[in-house]
């Protein structure tokens, strides 16, 4: 009984996904399980698992081809099962690319390989100096081809890669770093988008065109919140905190004293929850994500701090399961740590509102008349008018004021 | 070239042997004999104690009964003679000097011990006082006292080194190739085997084709005696006998001292039960070399009671006094550990502790 | 400088130490009227007479307990064994006397002997009279082993074994008994426990001792045909083993590959990989190579002996493989 292999949606938004790299050749014993091929989604890079068992008799997409979800990509079958009829429904020819993709079991990645991607859910294979050569010349070992035995980067390989031009060397497998496919003599580059910046651009568009955005900005003090940052310090390394993970720990405070604000625009309902998840933007290399603190409101400011980073690291190494980028009630965008004292973030929708930090600095104001040097931070709201009302927001606004301004409040 | 000889571990309390009188006849003799067998007796009857009570550990080896054929032999030996014997050391140790206190130390693992807590029962070593361990191979000290022959006559010294072991070791190899070397170049080295009758559970007759030890010399040409072990007076005279052979016509002797062990092979063995009969051993602790010293005293009216008594309770005393002392002895320190594997001198820095003429 | 045999090394040695110290004495089988089963006592009987050339009857065991004997009240015997797969009855005297000696008498006795003999293979010797022994020796504390593939080597360090405190496994080669090299004629010690770099490069590091390093010496000729720089270090001394210098110059080349006599499991070049892999992990763009004999008792038939052992092919090979080239 033959399996079709499809592409499947891997992340709940998923409508097209790339190959990157096939794990299995054609004629490789299959069992359920196992590991077919690993598909760059719009968040990360998946595993493609095997739904049968038998013998992958045929592979009918290349790697580096973009396929819509719902695609048939290869076939496992029994040896000498009569897959015909399933082929001939198959969609258009595999894109011929350098890749050997013979019926003979080649355990070795060929020789000369086309140029492969980011391979960021994968392990790659690599010796220890060749680890410590990419890492101080900042390069990223998910992106190169090893010419060792099981497919291990070596040496020689980081070597090929901190030079611009193919080797014309015979057994230059040398590697190949992602993407850049240069057009002319060096004016100019187009860069091929990613799944990522795809699903950035088509998602974020629908929010500035048919959202009707306005934005609330607001000055905080940051006097109290910079003692008992300290006070926590002084506590032990577990409780050093970002005024970042103390300014989250607010803002889900806040929404949950204002589940109006803490809700999704569904179309034909407003949905408000009862519970805060978060988002939190984080930039990656080629785009940004937002890894979710799951009932921020109720966890201890360490606690989010610890979660925080974790979560930033994981997402930088596109080490998330969409379980963790999914799902958030609210975000917070943080870009102080650039210097930006004060920018307008754009609402993810169906959420109805998000805030943009800037950057936390001491600055001159009056005080009872006189001027005082205090540290502060701008805050911004974008809400979307359709589920939030300007004095709704206001309230929102002077709510938080109270919770950063009062820290003391974050506990009561 | 003269050589400094580097600090020793000094035991704290280091007693010197008392003085051994020459002459056999010699009521002094006796008395000195009859005090050394009765602090060998309750001191091991002390070390069983302890090792009940775990203060010892691992392997302890008793000499009840056997105590005439370390006292008697040691008796006739010169300081700058050398001893060397097998793991069951205690007696031999405490008759050549070795202080109750360090021997108990080191038998507790403690600092204070002659091998600083590291050797343990079978390894006692005393370098000031020739006494050349306490081996735990059965046989594989004996080619080590034909070293030391060789190297007394190598200087042309008229040292004699007694060497220690039981008769189970006859059958052994090296046995067979000490005694063979020292025989061809003419050695002087004593071999006196301790003929307790038992190889652990093994009975003599049921390991030796040859019964009679003493008459293994004669594959090597060397003379040889059989000695009745419990009679302290006997063995002492039979090792002058060999002792004269060695110092003056560098000629090893043989000796076979037949004696009886009272107590198990060791602390984990019965004393009867399994290979030997209560009827045996009974029958045998009637030759108990104590009780036989005192019948020779008494048929020369040196014996008293309050004599005895009063010995009795001098060397309970200083067995407690050891005892005491080893217990408040501090376990060695962690660094003792990973000393003592290799010394970092040469012959040319020299302060090697074996450098030096002894 | 001399050019002088591997042999008559040791025989200088010998007799200089035991000339410069009276304490030194030779004991072994055919050490003194036969002039040596390998002519190294060669002449030392008629210099210094029966008591310090001592022919012994044919008792490892005994003969070895009784140098550890003289050692405990300060002779300093040089024990030879015939060949080292004899010492195994000697073992006993080697490792529970020997070895534990200073240990186990709080430090009363150390013992300033040496053991010494050709060890491992030869040619067409059979199983019996081929066995390679430094991992065994090696394993024990309390022992030092060292082995020397050269003459100027051997002499240097058994002049050093013969002056140590401690006891030394010196061990020697029949198949290197007849190989000249320079020696001077000064007087001249090499210091235990130092590894030496015979040989400068950058693109390999071969580790290797004893008549191996003559091995390793070949193959590094064979790479350098094809442009292959290959650092050879001889160990010298296996315990105790430097490895810094080892782990130095892997960290300059990068892949490591260790020629040694003797089996695969628990080998000398065992160690050597651990201490690499502990010092320089993050400096290895290879996992390190062995090349050893092969783990079969030697046999006898020329072209299996052959087979057997390791040579500068096999290494070659090895060196290639950390090379990634082919």
């Amino acid at each position: 009984m033959a399996t079709k292999v499809t592409m499947e949606a891997l992340s709940p938004t998923m409508e097209e996904g790339r190959l990157v790299k096939w794990q299995k050749n054609e004629g490789d014993a299959i069992a359920k399980g196992d590991v077919l091929a690993e598909v760059e989604t719009d968040k990360a890079v998946m595993e493609l698992v095997a739904r049968g068992a038998g013998v992958l008799r045929a592979r009918l997409a290349a790697e580096g081809d973009t396929r819509p979800v719902g695609e048939l990509l290869a076939v496992i079958a029994e040896k000498d099962e009569n897959i015909d009829a399933i082929l001939k429904k198959a969609p258009a020819v595999p894109a011929s690319s350098a890749s050997s993709v013979s019926s003979t079991v080649v355990p070795q990645p060929p020789a000369s390989t086309p140029p492969s991607h980011p391979n960021g859910g994968g392990r790659a294979r690599s010796s220890p100096l060749a680890r410590r050569l990419a890492s101080s010349r900042g390069l990223d070992l998910g992106t190169l081809q090893g010419t060792g035995p099981g497919g291990r980067i070596i040496r020689r390989d980081i070597d090929a890669a901190a030079s611009t031009e193919l080797s014309g060397a015979p057994t230059a497998a040398a590697a190949r770093t992602a993407a850049p496919v240069v057009r002319a003599a060096g004016d100019s580059e187009d860069i091929p988008l990613t799944q990522i910046r795809k699903t950035i651009a088509r998602r974020l568009a629908e929010s500035n065109g048919p959202i009707p955005t306005f934005f609330l900005t607001a000055d905080f003090d940051l006097t109290s919140v910079r003692e008992l940052r300290a006070q926590m310090i002084a506590m032990g390394d577990e409780f050093k905190v970002s005024y970042n993970d103390i300014l989250i720990k607010a803002i889900a405070t806040a929404l949950s004293q204002h589940p109006e604000v803490n809700a999704h625009w569904l179309g034909d309902s407003i949905r408000r929850h009862h519970r805060v998840h978060l988002g939190m933007a984080v930039a990656v290399e080629d785009g940004l994500i937002t890894p979710i603190i799951t009932d921020a409101d109720t966890k201890r400011i360490s606690e989010i701090a610890r979660e925080s980073r974790e979560l930033a690291k994981r997402a930088r190494e596109r080490k998330l399961v969409p379980e963790e980028y999914t799902g958030a009630t609210c975000t917070v965008s943080n870009l102080g740590m650039f210097g930006i004292d004060e920018f307008t973030a754009i609402i993810n929708p169906p959420e109805v509102a998000i805030f943009a930090v800037g950057a936390v600095g001491d600055v001159p104001v009056v005080v009872d008349g006189t001027l005082a040097i205090r540290t502060r931070v701008r805050i911004t709201m974008s809400c979307d008018h359709r589920a939030v009302d300007g004095a709704t927001g206001a309230r929102f606004m002077q709510t938080l004021r109270r919770l950063i301004e009062n820290p003391l409040m974050l506990v009561f | 070239m003269a050589r400094t000889r580097p600090p020793l571990p000094a035991p704290s309390d280091t007693s010197s042997p008392t003085k051994k009188p020459e002459n056999s006849d010699d009521a002094a003799l006796r008395l000195s004999l009859l005090r050394e067998m009765l602090l060998m007796r309750r001191f091991e009857e002390r070390a069983a104690e302890a090792y009940a009570l775990g203060k010892i550990g691992g392997f302890c080896h008793l000499y009840i009964g056997q105590e005439a054929v370390g006292a008697g032999a040691i008796s006739a030996l010169r300081p700058d003679d050398y001893v060397i014997t097998s793991y069951r050391d205690h007696g031999q140790a405490l008759a050549r000097g070795l202080s109750p206190r360090a021997i108990m130390s080191e038998l507790f693992g403690r600092v204070d011990g002659v091998s600083k807590g590291k050797g343990g029962s079978m390894h006692l070593f005393d370098r000031n006082l020739n006494f050349l361990g306490g081996h735990g191979i059965v046989a594989g000290h004996i080619p080590l006292a034909t070293g030391v022959a060789f190297a007394i006559k190598y200087r042309g010294g008229d040292q004699v080194c007694l060497c220690f072991f039981g008769e189970a070791a006859v059958n052994n190899g090296a046995f067979h190739e000490a005694l063979n070397m020292a025989a061809l170049w003419q050695l002087p080295v004593i071999y006196l085997v301790e003929n307790n009758r038992y190889g652990m559970g093994t009975a003599l007759e049921r390991a030796s084709s040859v019964n009679d030890i003493a008459e293994r010399a004669c594959s090597y040409d060397m003379p040889n005696e059989v000695v009745d072990g419990q009679d302290v007076i006997a063995v002492r005279e039979a090792t002058q006998r060999a002792i004269a052979r060695a110092r003056g016509e560098n000629t090893p002797t043989l000796l076979e001292v037949r004696t009886y062990r009272f107590m198990g092979h060791s602390m984990s063995d019965a004393a009867s039960g399994t290979y030997r009969s209560k009827e045996e051993v009974d029958e045998y602790m009637k030759r108990d070399p104590i009780t036989l010293l005192r019948a020779q005293m008494e048929q020369r009216g040196e014996w008293s009671d309050e004599k005895m008594a009063a010995i009795d309770a001098e060397v309970r005393a200083t067995v407690e006094d050891a005892w005491n002392f080893a217990d408040e002895s501090p376990e060695p320190s962690l660094d003792a550990l990973t000393e003592d594997v290799y010394v970092d001198t040469t012959s040319d820095t020299g302060t090697s502790a074996s450098a030096g003429e002894r | 400088m001399a050019i002088v045999t591997y042999r008559d090394a040791l025989n200088q040695a010998l007799r200089e130490e035991m000339q410069r110290d009276d304490r030194v004495f030779l004991m072994g089988e055919e050490v003194g009227i036969y002039q040596g089963a390998y002519k190294v006592s060669k002449g030392l009987l008629q210099e210094f007479g029966e008591m310090r050339v001592v022919d012994t009857p044919i008792t490892e065991l005994g003969f070895a307990g009784v140098g550890v004997g003289a050692a405990m009240v300060g002779l300093r015997p040089v024990i030879e064994f015939m060949t080292w797969n004899f010492a195994l009855l000697a073992l006993d005297q080697v490792v529970n006397s020997a070895a534990k000696m200073l240990y186990m008498s709080g430090g009363q006795f150390n013992i300033p002997i040496v053991f010494r003999g050709p060890n491992g293979a030869a040619l067409q010797l059979s199983a019996q009279h081929s066995q390679a022994w430094e991992s065994w020796l090696a394993h024990i504390p309390g022992l030092k082993v060292v082995a020397p593939g050269t003459p100027y080597d051997a002499k240097g360090l058994l002049k050093s074994a013969i002056r140590d405190d401690n006891p030394v496994m010196f061990l020697e080669g029949e198949m290197l008994y007849n190989v000249k090299g320079e020696v001077p004629e000064s007087e001249y010690t090499i210091p235990l426990g130092k590894a030496q770099v015979k040989r400068e490069g950058d693109h390999v590091t071969i580790i290797s001792y004893g008549k191996m390093i003559n091995v390793a010496q070949q193959a590094a000729d064979l790479l350098a045909k094809d442009g292959i720089r290959a650092e050879v270090i001889d160990l010298l001394t296996l315990r105790p083993l430097d490895s810094e210098t080892v782990a130095e110059s892997v960290r300059k080349t990068n892949r490591a590959v260790v020629v040694e006599e003797g089996w695969e499991i628990c080998g000398i070049g065992a160690q050597v990989v651990d201490y690499v892999q502990r010092d320089c992990f993050d400096d290895l763009d290879a996992p390190v190579l062995r090349v050893h004999q092969v783990d079969v008792p030697m046999p006898y038939a020329k072209n299996l002996e052959r087979a057997a052992k390791p040579d500068a092919q096999k290494t070659v090979a090895a060196v290639r493989q950390v090379l990634y080239l082919e």
